[in-house]
């Protein structure tokens, strides 16, 4: 949770030591070997999805297992204003953000009748039904299975009156195109919007209307015996996070055009809970660590195959080694999802509140009583 | 109209497993107070019961093919049919009966490992907690199995004198031929929703068991070791499951997220029966099933195109809507 020492002060030297580190990212993860454009536009598109979910469920106490639909729907909208209207990114991600916010709307109307697991089980009943939708009937908006991608005769009728280009153009912003700068751009791209997303969110954390949720979560029937009327606010907050996760769909367009269902998965939707949980619920920065730690796992695990195991092994002796070759290779490549899995699990045990809670512990022990009194 | 007797018929099966899977849901939540996310791994882990007794009992030699005198050929003879010859044949042929045999104690072990190993720490924390705990779970099961199976479904076939259909019609001169393994699977979940049902009403452990969820407290305070009863349903609940999983292979063929699929299915399915109503969660997995394939006609499909994907949540939108707590749910359940 929060500290006990909070102040705009504080809070400043948070929000410019994120914005540090998240700038300087090419830099400091050069060593890590993850200082390439693919994987920390991963970071930070993954991390905005997990603000956004926090907000609902670290603040509000609502745990959404349909999520990924929003990203769905935030990809699928983006991807038609590129076929439809111009290449440049900006209208594109707005029309998303603004599509999912309304479903996010109609959703949250109906799950939000419901508490607890109740409401867990209609986000996923209905992320489903978006999922299925979108590979049957939905295939003229969605193009089904194979995914929703830019061709040649897509109209895009503000690109053609000012030029007449062949081929499919870039996405860009104001002619900057996404991948300029070695890609780079691209990551700056997305990396303006995480800071701003998590701008947003320590805004939202420290206002009343923060307060209003966290009450909601810590005791909503006493709230609601004073007299409140939690139901805007939940609303809100539901609308708020369904468009942070319609914003990360949009800039997945945005850096790569083509959409989708796949995205809208259950699965998709259970890995944002366990960035968020990771990181630590209801932390500010923590679901952005959870997000960058899943997805760095992810691409260091999944490359892995068995002859670069079998070659780590390859210092012991033959049996021993093919054989833990063979154990481990369960785990790496096409078995990552194992591990992710085996992660979920040790977490919820042993961490419920996830690496956040991990720091402090850490911290607790080293300095022991004196910083304890010092922070309370 | 006998088209639409047909697919209530159709529907049956399909409610059959929605039905036994809410039932073993809806017994651990009502018993134990836990959201059992990874119940629809229960249900692929019985599937796979029967893939592999089928691969066990069918493993088999190279032997040289004597029809064939051009080249040398070679088939694949399972052991069985060398040894035994015909009875050999029998007992492949009816590999899924005998993996009901193999499952029951495996299902049983699985699911009180489950329980005593995971979810009894999870008693006192939030609900939040267990869902994600048990999903972590369900992840990790599904990965193993294929890690073992590989991603492909395996077709199991039902035994010869099940495969064919009947014709049910004939009786009330209607035209209704029926796949014979959907029949048997209908009667089968049936059969065990009555014995769920008559060992929790007529047993003395049943009633201990019915006692404990109404007030486990009191009944602590009597001397009885809920706990260790409230284990062995859960234990139960998997059987369940397992054995539904199981006796649906010959319709679906297996693969290892057939759980998840059913799951969510399953979930929907106790919320509109009412959480923690047995009886509801039985009769909504069968008008559920029937209502779904209902709108799988293409007469429904061509006025309402793609109803049949998402019929089953719009129910579940209304009912939760008129009304919140389900079809029988009761006062009191899940209500903080």
């Amino acid at each position: 949770m929060a500290k006990s020492t909070i102040t705009p002060r504080s809070d400043l030297i948070l929000f410019l030591g994120f914005t540090a580190v998240v700038l300087l990212m090419p830099l400091w993860l050069q060593p890590f070997g993850a200082a390439y454009p693919d994987l920390m536009q991963k970071f930070a598109i993954f991390g905005l999805f997990a603000i956004g979910f926090n907000i609902l469920f670290g603040q509000t106490g609502y745990l959404s297992f349909g999520h990924a639909a929003f990203i769905g729907v935030g990809s699928y909208a983006t991807v038609w204003v590129f076929k439809l209207m111009t290449m440049n990114v900006i209208p594109a991600m707005i029309f998303g953000v603004l599509v999912s916010g309304v479903f996010a709307l109609v959703i949250g109307f109906v799950c939000l009748r419901r508490t607890g697991i109740y409401f867990s089980i209609l986000t996923l009943a209905l992320a489903q039904m978006s999922y299925n939708l979108a590979y049957s009937v939905l295939t003229p908006i969605t193009n089904g299975e194979t995914g929703l991608q830019l061709t040649t005769k897509d109209p895009r009728f503000l690109d053609t009156a000012m030029e007449a280009g062949s081929g499919i153009p870039p996405t860009n912003v104001f002619g900057i195109e996404m991948s300029a700068w070695d890609g780079l751009f691209g990551f700056y791209f997305c990396a303006v919007f995480l800071i701003l997303g998590f701008y947003i969110s320590i805004r939202i954390t420290r206002s009343s209307f923060g307060s209003m949720l966290r009450g909601i979560k810590t005791n909503q029937t006493r709230m609601m015996y004073t007299g409140l009327n939690t139901k805007p606010y939940k609303l809100a907050a539901f609308v708020i996070s369904g468009m942070y996760a319609g914003l990360a769909g949009s800039l997945m367009a945005a850096v790569d055009p083509l959409a989708g269902a796949e995205r809208m998965q259950w699965t998709a939707s259970g890995e944002v809970v366990l960035m968020t949980i990771l990181g630590g619920i209801g932390t500010l920065v923590g679901p952005v660590i959870g997000a960058a730690v899943i997805k760095y796992a992810e691409n260091i695990f999944s490359a892995i195959d068995k002859s670069v195991l079998v070659e780590l092994f390859s210092f012991m002796p033959d049996v021993i080694g093919s054989g833990l070759a063979a154990v481990t290779s369960l785990f790496v490549g096409k078995g990552w999802h194992l591990t992710l899995g085996i992660l979920f699990m040790l977490v919820v045990i042993y961490l419920p509140g996830g690496i956040m809670e991990g720091i402090e512990r850490i911290k607790r022990r080293l300095f022991g009583k004196d910083h304890a009194s010092n922070d309370a | 109209m006998d088209a639409i007797f047909l697919q209530i018929l159709n529907g049956l099966d399909k409610g059959g497993a929605y039905a036994l899977i809410a039932l073993g849901l809806t017994l651990i939540f009502g018993t134990l107070g836990v959201v059992n996310f990874a119940h629809g791994a229960l249900f692929m882990l019985g599937a796979f019961c029967a893939v592999t007794v089928n691969k066990v009992i069918t493993l088999s030699a190279k032997v040289r093919d004597e029809s064939v005198t051009f080249f040398e050929a070679y088939k694949d003879v399972p052991y069985l049919e060398m040894w035994l010859g015909d009875t050999g044949s029998l007992i492949i042929d009816w590999s899924i009966p005998i993996s009901l045999v193999v499952a029951i104690p495996v299902m049983l072990g699985v699911g009180l490992a489950m329980e005593r190993g995971l979810i009894r720490h999870f008693y006192k924390r939030p609900h939040a907690d267990q869902i994600l705990v048990t999903f972590g779970l369900a992840i990790v099961l599904q990965e193993i199995v294929k890690a073992f199976y590989g991603a492909n479904p395996i077709p199991q076939t039902a035994p010869d004198f099940f495969s064919g259909t009947v014709n049910l019609g004939a009786l009330i001169g209607m035209d209704l031929t029926y796949p014979t393994w959907r029949l048997v699977y209908f009667i089968f979940s049936m059969g065990i929703i009555a014995a769920v049902f008559s060992f929790l009403q007529f047993t003395t452990f049943g009633m201990v068991v019915r006692a404990g969820m109404a007030d486990r407290e009191t009944v602590q305070l009597l001397g009885i070791n809920i706990t260790k009863r409230f284990s062995i349903v859960f234990g139960l609940a998997a059987v369940v499951s397992g054995l539904a999983g199981l006796m649906y292979t010959p319709i679906l063929p297996p693969d290892y997220h057939m759980g998840m699929d059913f799951l969510v299915l399953s979930f929907v399915v106790v919320v509109v029966g009412g959480m923690g109503s047995l009886p509801g969660a039985v009769a909504a997995g069968f008008l559920l099933g029937i209502l779904q394939s209902l709108a799988s006609m293409t007469e429904v499909k061509s006025i309402f195109p793609g109803i049949d994907q998402i019929i089953i949540y719009l129910i579940a939108m209304i009912v939760l809507l008129v009304r919140p707590r389900g079809l029988m749910g009761r006062k009191g359940v899940m209500e903080d």
